[in-house]
């Protein structure tokens, strides 16, 4: 019985479990139908929809170029800014002949031959295919004549992009710099760099100036875009989105104002100047004159601007401040004085005197002074005062050229000064060494004798001078000077000062400096060879006035400057600092073909500290400030 | 003995149909492969190595008696849960979820293990109480899917855990669950959806979400969705032709030789192409339906039952993905997709339904 009833449940629960399977078979195949259908559906129904969509299926990868950072003056004041505005582009792997559509396209927007050439450029260096600028900062007029004729031109479109904009032109245009498009050059270097994929989607990169040494900081991060573009490239949808990150923000030190100033009150002398804070390096004004106006290199200058700035005799392209190098003439005497005073050459009492010739011993051959007959009995205080060429001829020789190259490559003469430019030259500070090197010839007493008035070998750089007058009026301790202040970064409110310790200490003795300081002083005041430059003045200003010949004068040969050509006249330099207690500012002013310190440069130097010190706007030049002085050198 | 015999003793725990089906659906995953990965033999020969290992591993299995597939039913199942709950307290987290196990030597994926660990555990729990079966006892079989399956959802793994309760709840029906529970747990799944969709994790919710509307993440997991099918219904009826799908060779395609091999193949093959592997794939299928049929315990009944209902979900459930009527959940394509744990795993299933098969008649008489 129960064996029977086992045997029935063994039967009946077999029975039910092939009903369960039948149940899921039935499933499978419920499932396959599902397929099935789907497949019809994709396959069949939807098959020329999904082809298109295949055909025209194409995610870009769209780079999203960062603004750049923007770059200000200490105050605030905007000196390289974006704005933004149209473009016309051409997609280059779109158009099969691309002559033909720029020559249609010239029927609706303007297209002058000089956008031809830069477009003919363009493609030259392109690397992928990247869309090229025809035309830039298109009118309203011209984008609404476009659009109404885009279909027409599959390969352009219009786009917004930002334009970089230099405000104060070439006021700031050796400061500044500019940028300009990627070339080859520069590609190859970003991709030694690893930097090319930042670079994707970006055109400029800074080609001079502040734009090209803070470039990584200017130029920010690149954002991706990932777009599914159509089968004519326009996109249809965004995939994903990484935001750029902007450059970072240049406060400068400069005083925008002040810069200004400065350039303004050089006239039409070419020249240089260079203000430094002594107290920390921060450079207040930089100008080389003349400048240029930067703004049209930035979309490529076209080849006959570029020849006239690039072939005039005013070489406004060279940026004297930086890498002009001069004979520093007088300026030199100050720190010669400390240098014999540092090596006991002199005390400061001792007394030459000075018939206005100076002879080697054992040689007839004659230094002169710039006066004739001489200053008389000359201690260093008044050799300093009056600048006299017989005093510092003797101290130079007695000290000897090696004293001399130790001493004042201290003070950084023959080095750069490691301002945040690029380009800079060191100048020369010439040695026993530097011309064998040079000249395979050895060091002669006479070579001293120049080298002890700035003349000879020595060459500085308006930057040089600027630096080793900015560590005198800090008592000898020097910082590194530099145009930025503080990078602002755009990922947080963080902000990066750029140098604030010093550089180093000369450790001068007090007295030695307190001498050659208060002989400063007095070249501004009655008896000093720039009585103009602090006339009226409510603070002391220190100064040294300086004359950089050009053309070098025979044995006998009489300087005169109105027998010689305007461009072969000699150059003025001065140097200051004030207030002369307590500095605030110190500053070298080269006044090119400007004949004597005392007359072009020192005038210079004093709207500069007027409006430092004093904010005081200067009244505009008028020909008898330019000729005012007649104080000699 | 002769070699002929020798051979036969060999292939005597084949069941060669099956291994007809599964050996067709093979040489379509190297085929197809060298394709995917842009006519490299990279993956094709990496592929093939994993294959002979499950081969081989599936000849063992096959040859084993049904007793001792039996006996490592609890074994299994225990060391499982043991690096399951190892899994949870040890585990490497690797794309935000906590799967594997490293182990020093090697690192495993515990759930995968499970996929025929929890199948074969409650049909051995089953079998054990097979006289006596009351709701208490499916109630237990229930207990013991749960276990591993919160763990395994925990980790996150939505997918497996799904598939691994399907195969559990195939075990449970075709164990006779009466048809009021079953339509109980209907009502309670979709009673309880709005609890599970707040205890879901975000890219969870999203994968569902997507599945409404992939453009709502296109370069997420709808850019997946939206690209196979894309190349799905660009394949047309004929397809584009082996190693002309457009989709795959211009890297639009993700994934293409695991999760979304589907698409490459029916790019590349068509509709025409989706019907032979569709045959293919009701071709192993049937023939698993047909040794459940002949099954003689109750435990083989409900085993060969499950790994063949399993291994039907496995393909319905990544064709469906792929071709957009399913979320995606990282289920690969059974024996095509690239990947060495899966094919072993599926061919361990298939070597006890070969051993279900040829072993029968000793278990008769």
């Amino acid at each position: 019985m129960k064996k029977h009833v086992e045997f029935k449940n063994h039967q009946r629960e077999i029975f039910h479990f092939q009903l369960r399977l039948v149940v899921s078979i039935g499933f499978v195949l419920v499932l396959l139908a599902i397929l099935l259908v789907r497949f019809a559906y994709l396959q069949l129904v939807r098959h020329s929809y999904y082809q298109t969509l295949a055909e025209s299926n194409r995610i870009a990868v769209v780079p999203i170029v960062p603004n750049r950072g923007l770059i200000l003056d200490r105050n605030g004041v905007v000196l390289a800014r974006n704005y933004s505005g149209y473009t016309l582009e051409i997609n280059q792997n779109k158009t099969t002949d691309m002559e033909a559509t720029v020559n249609e396209l010239s029927t609706l927007v303007e297209i002058t031959p000089k956008d031809r050439k830069r477009f003919k450029k363009l493609m030259a260096e392109s690397h992928d295919f990247e869309t090229l600028v025809i035309r830039n900062r298109l009118s309203d007029e011209e984008i609404a004549r476009f659009a109404a004729q885009q279909y027409r031109f599959p390969a352009v479109e219009i786009k917004a992009r930002l334009f970089r904009d230099y405000p104060f032109g070439e006021k700031t245009s050796h400061l500044i710099g500019y940028i300009g498009r990627i070339n080859d050059a520069d590609f190859s270097e970003l991709e030694e760099n690893d930097l090319a994929a930042n670079y994707r989607g970006s055109d400029y990169i800074g080609k001079t100036g502040l734009e090209q040494s803070y470039e990584s900081d200017l130029h920010g991060t690149t954002g991706i875009e990932q777009v599914e573009v159509d089968a004519g490239g326009r996109a249809v949808r965004m995939l994903s989105h990484t935001p750029p990150v902007s450059g970072n923000t240049l406060i400068l030190s400069i005083d925008a104002k002040l810069q200004e100033i400065a350039e303004q009150s050089f006239g039409n002398y070419r020249g240089a100047l260079v203000a430094i804070d002594p107290n920390n390096g921060e450079v207040l004004a930089f100008v080389s004159k003349p400048g240029y106006d930067p703004n049209p290199f930035i979309d490529g200058i076209d080849t006959q601007s570029w020849d006239e700035l690039n072939n005039s005799p005013d070489v406004p392209l060279n940026n004297r401040a930086l890498r002009g190098q001069y004979p520093p003439g007088s300026t030199i005497k100050p720190f010669m004085a400390l240098a014999g005073l540092n090596y006991h050459t002199r005390t400061p009492e001792q007394t030459i005197s000075d018939p206005g010739v100076y002879y080697l011993p054992g040689s007839s051959r004659q230094y002169r002074d710039w006066k004739a007959g001489g200053h008389g009995s000359v201690n260093m205080f008044k050799a300093i005062q009056m600048s006299c060429d017989t005093y510092f001829y003797g101290l130079a020789t007695e000290m000897g050229i090696d004293n001399i190259y130790n001493f004042l490559s201290r003070f950084g003469f023959g080095k750069k000064t490691g301002i945040d430019l690029e380009g800079e030259t060191s100048g020369l500070l010439p040695s026993q060494d530097w011309k064998m090197k040079r000249y395979q010839q050895i060091w002669y007493p006479g070579d001293t004798v120049s080298v002890g008035i700035g003349q000879g070998y020595s060459l500085v750089t308006p930057m040089q001078l600027a630096f080793a007058t900015a560590t005198l009026a800090n008592n000898g301790v020097a910082y590194k000077p530099h145009l930025v202040k503080e990078v602002q970064s755009s990922r947080n409110s963080e902000n990066r000062l750029i140098a604030k310790d010093p550089l180093y200490d000369l450790n001068i003795d007090p007295k030695q400096l307190d001498l050659v300081r208060r002989a400063m002083v007095a070249v501004t005041q009655t008896g000093g060879t720039a009585v103009y430059a602090s006339l009226g003045a409510p603070y002391h200003i220190a100064g040294k006035t300086g004359t950089a010949q050009v053309v070098a004068m025979k044995q006998g040969e009489k300087y005169d400057a109105k027998n010689v050509d305007e461009r072969l006249r000699d150059h003025a330099w001065f140097i200051a600092y004030a207030p002369a207690e307590k500095p605030q500012i110190a500053l070298a002013v080269l006044a090119e073909n400007g004949g004597h310190g005392g007359g072009t440069a020192a005038p210079i130097a004093r709207k500069v500290m007027d409006y430092y010190l004093l904010g005081k706007v200067p009244k505009p030049l008028t020909d008898a400030e330019v000729k005012g002085a007649t104080e000699h050198d | 003995m002769t070699r002929r015999q020798l051979w036969q003793r060999f292939i005597a725990h084949i069941d060669l149909q099956l291994l007809l089906g599964i050996g067709l659906l093979l040489l379509t995953s190297l085929l197809i492969l060298y394709s995917a990965d842009n006519a490299s033999w990279d993956r094709p020969l990496s592929q093939f190595r994993n294959i002979i290992v499950a081969l081989v591993c599936m000849w063992v299995v096959a040859n084993l008696p049904l007793h001792y597939l039996m006996r490592t039913a609890l074994p299994i199942y225990v060391l499982g849960m043991v690096l399951l709950v190892g899994v949870a307290l040890f585990g490497e987290i690797s794309h935000g979820a906590r799967r594997w196990l490293n182990l020093g030597v090697m690192t495993i994926q515990p759930s995968e293990l499970m996929k025929i660990g929890v199948p074969l555990m409650m049909a051995w729990y089953f079998e054990k109480h097979e006289a006596t079966l009351t709701l208490k006892n499916y109630f237990i079989a229930a207990l013991l899917l749960l276990m591993p399956i919160a763990l395994i959802a925990r980790q996150p793994d939505l997918g497996t855990s799904l598939l691994i309760t399907a195969s559990g709840f195939y075990v449970l029906f075709l164990a006779g669950l009466s048809w009021r529970v079953i339509g109980g747990l209907f009502v309670a799944a979709l009673a309880s959806a709005p609890v599970m969709w707040s205890m879901m994790h975000d890219y969870q919710r999203h994968r569902i979400m997507m599945l409404f509307d992939p453009s709502q993440d296109a370069l997420g997991n709808g850019y997946h969705t939206i690209q196979a099918t894309i190349a799905v219904g660009s394949g047309g009826l004929i397809g584009k032709g082996y190693l002309n799908g457009t989709q795959t060779h211009l890297d639009f395609l993700p994934e293409r030789t695991t999760d979304f091999i589907f698409a490459v193949y029916s790019e590349e093959f068509g509709l025409l192409g989706n019907l032979i592997l569709l045959a293919m794939y009701s071709f192993v299928v049937w023939r698993g339906f047909i040794i459940t049929s002949h099954a003689s315990t109750y435990f083989t009944r409900l085993m060969s039952g499950s790994i063949t209902l399993t291994f039907a979900t496995y393909a319905f459930v990544n064709i469906g993905m792929v071709s957009g009527i399913l979320p995606v959940v990282g289920v690969p394509l059974p024996l095509i997709s690239y990947g060495g744990t899966s094919m072993l795993t599926l061919l361990l299933g298939f070597g006890m339904l070969m051993s279900i098969e040829t072993h029968k008649k000793l278990v008769r008489t």
